[in-house]
């Protein structure tokens, strides 16, 4: 099945190819609306063909090779600066082309703001004096509104990702090897917002706790990068200081990264508690 | 469509190098580049497309059910579906994977005409999202499962209670709106997952609390404690004694039916009574309800009839010489026929045991013969007379008024419903007669579940009915995630009308 892009109600482009999922929501005058949603169309049709053409280096954990696509350098790029530790550039997939997306999106043209929303992570623009009000969902099993960041134009965030252990037929997507409920980062850009996220979440962990099931990622995925990794399969009940420990491992990394420059501020949520790190930035609300 | 063929390219390494892959019942998706391979029972990245047994399906199909033609031919079962043959006689859309329009003033997302005996008929297809719902689960057997209004427990969480017991059955009423939304996120949650198995006619296990743990799977023998419930007695011991009294006088002295309820003493029992047969002075242990009818004679277990009992000799208390005789004739048997002994009193009013003469045996086989299989069932309850009728009709009551006059037939994935009186469009459904896999759930949590409207496309304009947004059955052929099912043959068919 080829590319797929269709106008939602609201005003709101949907860009659907194969596991990427969009959404594009932008504010502007009608014209260069019209003309932003065909720029990011079309740049949207080469996205999915262009990352397969290069996936078993993108699913290569670095130090690798560069890419050549224009989406898998973002995606190398953003996941570069945790080649310290296992990773591969597929950390960073579903910001990379967010960011990618929104960057067809703005080409030449005048926009008030705009996101482009891929399963998730976020690739948001405000031009000066705009800001966004963004709620938080720690646990997609039952949903509520954990937080909400209020970003404005100074903050220079351009990307919001969010990283947990639920995976694919878990009521999640991707693998992690923590146990976060979720991990959402604010930083530069979208890919640079997922890298980190699923860092930080990886360092969210009780390692050889007993109610921590976990399984060869390449036995619930048999292409996923993590190989033979062991990838979190369920959390079972946590007592209230594991879960302070846990998320105190995964602050200490998250509060690197912020020393680091490379994200700007990280809400972690487990087991109905949380952390923040770099939150005096940001307006957050419970 | 459905099956997506395996990738056609020429074999690369790398694809040889997966050769072995295929052993292992994975599949690779060629819907798109990615070509992920994918275990059984899992899905692809995109979560759309899955590994069902070996074969690449869709996973939120919209299910269309198709009939044998007048011709014998079911139309679109097989490749290669034109579309053109579709017709109310032999396709029917369900809501299931329909997909639902919320908020709901919006039309229903499928509303599709189609002919059926010169009547043009509408149905109009959704999937409704149901806060208010729940299962009421009947589990065949005689078993003491706890207490009436105990909790049922899945986890540790409340997810519903024992209610009234019914004819040879415990019931459970599982599921609603206090524990789906109004008790913690946790018992929320794994009340709609249990929910949702049950209705897809999965197996959960559960516990009472002050009672027993419970395997229940639609369709299935109950396990309670771990046992497995084989047969549903013909009755209690008494209500045995009552059916089969007439069969064996002039063939046994005294009749015991060892029950773990009633035990039932023939001579002694009304029937016996009225058939005017001998008292014959054997005195069975327990509590004596009412004449031949006795409480408690063993403790409940798996020997005979319930109890823990291995011989049956050990429940007779006494044997009163002065009404006994020598050469008395006695059987005992279960109330479900699975144990039976036959017995002569010899002199000194012993029971010796003997072999059992033919007449009496082929009432021991005709009690297993009247005991049916105990079966766990489970009937999917909501409410659809509310906001999704709205999906409908731009008149919601008069839609209610049409399903309340039958003009309008409410199924669910084609099934046929069970609509309670009084206000709303409460119904029932038995999900055995459902298809596999018709139930989804969304975080509320709630359950999702299809339902179908039809009724003749006059009918329907005359409600107020979405005129606009109805489409012939044919233009589904654009559809791509159109799945065709088999029909159940055992459920009406919904387009004709039910006779008047």
């Amino acid at each position: 099945m080829s590319a797929v892009a269709a106008l939602l109600p609201g005003g709101r482009l949907h860009l659907q190819h194969g596991p990427i999922d969009a959404i594009v929501k932008a504010w502007g005058e009608p014209a260069e609306l019209r003309a932003a949603h065909a720029q990011a169309a079309a740049a949207f049709a080469e996205v999915l063909p262009r990352l397969c053409a290069e996936l078993p280096l993108l699913r290569s954990p670095l130090p690798a090779t560069t890419p050549e696509g224009s989406v898998a350098r973002r995606m190398h790029a953003a996941c570069l600066p945790f080649a310290d530790r296992f990773i591969t550039p597929m950390a960073a997939v579903a910001g990379a082309v967010a960011d990618h997306l929104l960057a067809a999106l703005l080409d030449g043209r005048r926009l008030e703001r705009a996101l482009v929303n891929d399963g998730g992570d976020i690739a948001i623009h405000l031009g000066p004096g705009q800001s966004f009000r963004c709620g938080i969902v720690a646990d997609l099993a039952s949903p509520g509104l954990d937080a909400i960041a209020t970003i404005v134009a100074a903050d220079g965030i351009g990307g919001i990702a969010t990283s947990g252990w639920r995976c694919a037929g878990r009521g999640g997507r991707s693998f992690s090897l923590g146990i976060a409920d979720a991990v959402t980062v604010l930083a530069a850009d979208a890919a640079a917002a997922d890298a980190a996220a699923t860092v930080i979440a990886n360092a969210v962990d009780l390692p050889g706790h007993p109610a921590i099931e976990r399984r060869p990622a390449r036995d619930i995925d048999p292409d996923s990068d993590l190989g033979d990794r062991l990838v979190t399969w369920d959390v079972g009940p946590l007592l209230r200081g594991e879960i302070a420990d846990a998320l105190e491992a995964g602050a200490a990394v998250a509060e690197a990264c912020r020393a680091r420059g490379l994200i700007r501020a990280a809400i972690l949520h487990l087991g109905g508690q949380r952390a923040l790190i770099g939150a005096p930035a940001l307006a957050l609300a419970a | 469509m459905t099956e997506t063929r395996q990738s056609t390219d020429a074999p690369d390494a790398e694809a040889l190098a997966h050769a072995k892959d295929r052993e292992a019942g994975i599949v690779t998706c060629d819907a798109c580049p990615v070509l992920c391979r994918i275990r059984p029972g899992r899905t692809g990245a995109c979560d759309r497309y899955g590994n069902e047994a070996g074969r690449l399906v869709r996973m939120d199909p919209l299910v269309i059910a198709a009939r044998a033609g007048r011709d014998g031919v079911i139309p679109f079962l097989g490749a290669g579906w034109d579309g053109s043959a579709l017709s109310g006689a032999t396709a029917f859309v369900t809501g299931i994977g329909a997909g639902t329009t919320y908020p709901d003033y919006k039309p229903a997302p499928f509303i599709v005409s189609s002919e059926i005996e010169g009547v043009e008929m509408v149905t109009v297809v959704t999937e409704g999202i149901f806060s208010y719902c729940g299962l009421k689960v009947k589990i065949d057997t005689d078993r003491f499962i706890g207490p009436e209004c105990a909790p049922v427990r899945v986890s540790g969480e409340q997810v519903g209670h024992v209610t009234t017991a019914e004819y040879g059955s415990q019931m459970l009423s599982l599921g609603g709106v206090r524990h789906l939304t109004g008790g913690g996120k946790r018992e929320g949650v794994v009340t709609c997952e249990t929910l949702l198995t049950l209705a897809n006619k999965g197996a959960v296990e559960m516990t009472i609390d002050g009672g027993a743990t419970l395997t229940v799977q639609a369709g299935r023998a109950p396990i309670i404690n771990g046992a497995r419930e084989e047969r549903m007695r013909v009755g209690c011991g008494s209500a045995t004694i009552g059916i089969f009294a007439r069969q064996w006088l002039g063939h046994a002295d005294e009749v015991i039916v060892v029950d773990d309820h009633i035990t039932g003493v023939l001579t002694e029992h009304q029937a016996g009574r009225f058939l005017d047969m001998r008292t014959s002075g054997i005195r069975v242990r327990g509590r004596r309800s009412t004449p031949g009818r006795y409480f408690q004679v063993a403790n409940p277990g798996t020997g005979w009839g319930g109890t823990d009992i291995t011989d049956p000799l050990a429940i007779i208390e006494r044997i009163d010489p002065k009404l006994a005789w020598p050469g008395l004739r006695l059987l005992m048997v279960s109330t479900t026929g699975e144990h039976a002994a036959w017995y002569v009193l010899d002199d000194a009013l012993t029971p010796v045991p003997a072999g059992m003469p033919p007449a009496i045996a082929a009432v021991v086989e005709r009690i297993g013969e009247n005991c049916e299989p105990a079966l766990a069932s489970v009937l999917f309850m909501a409410g659809a007379g509310g906001s999704l009728r709205a999906g409908v009709t731009d008149n919601p009551v008069r839609l209610t008024r049409s399903v309340r006059a039958a003009l309008t037939r409410v199924t669910s994935g084609g099934a046929p419903v069970y609509l309670w009186p009084g206000g709303g469009i409460t119904y029932m459904a038995d999900v055995l007669a459902m298809p596999d896999g018709s139930f989804g759930h969304v975080p509320t949590p709630a359950l999702v579940a299809p339902i179908e409207f039809t009724l003749p496309l006059a009918d329907y304009a005359a409600m107020g009915g979405h005129m606009d947004r109805v489409r012939p059955l044919a233009s589904l052929r654009g559809e791509q995630r159109v799945t065709p099912r088999l029909w159940n043959e055992a459920n009406p068919w919904p387009l004709e009308r039910p006779a008047a």
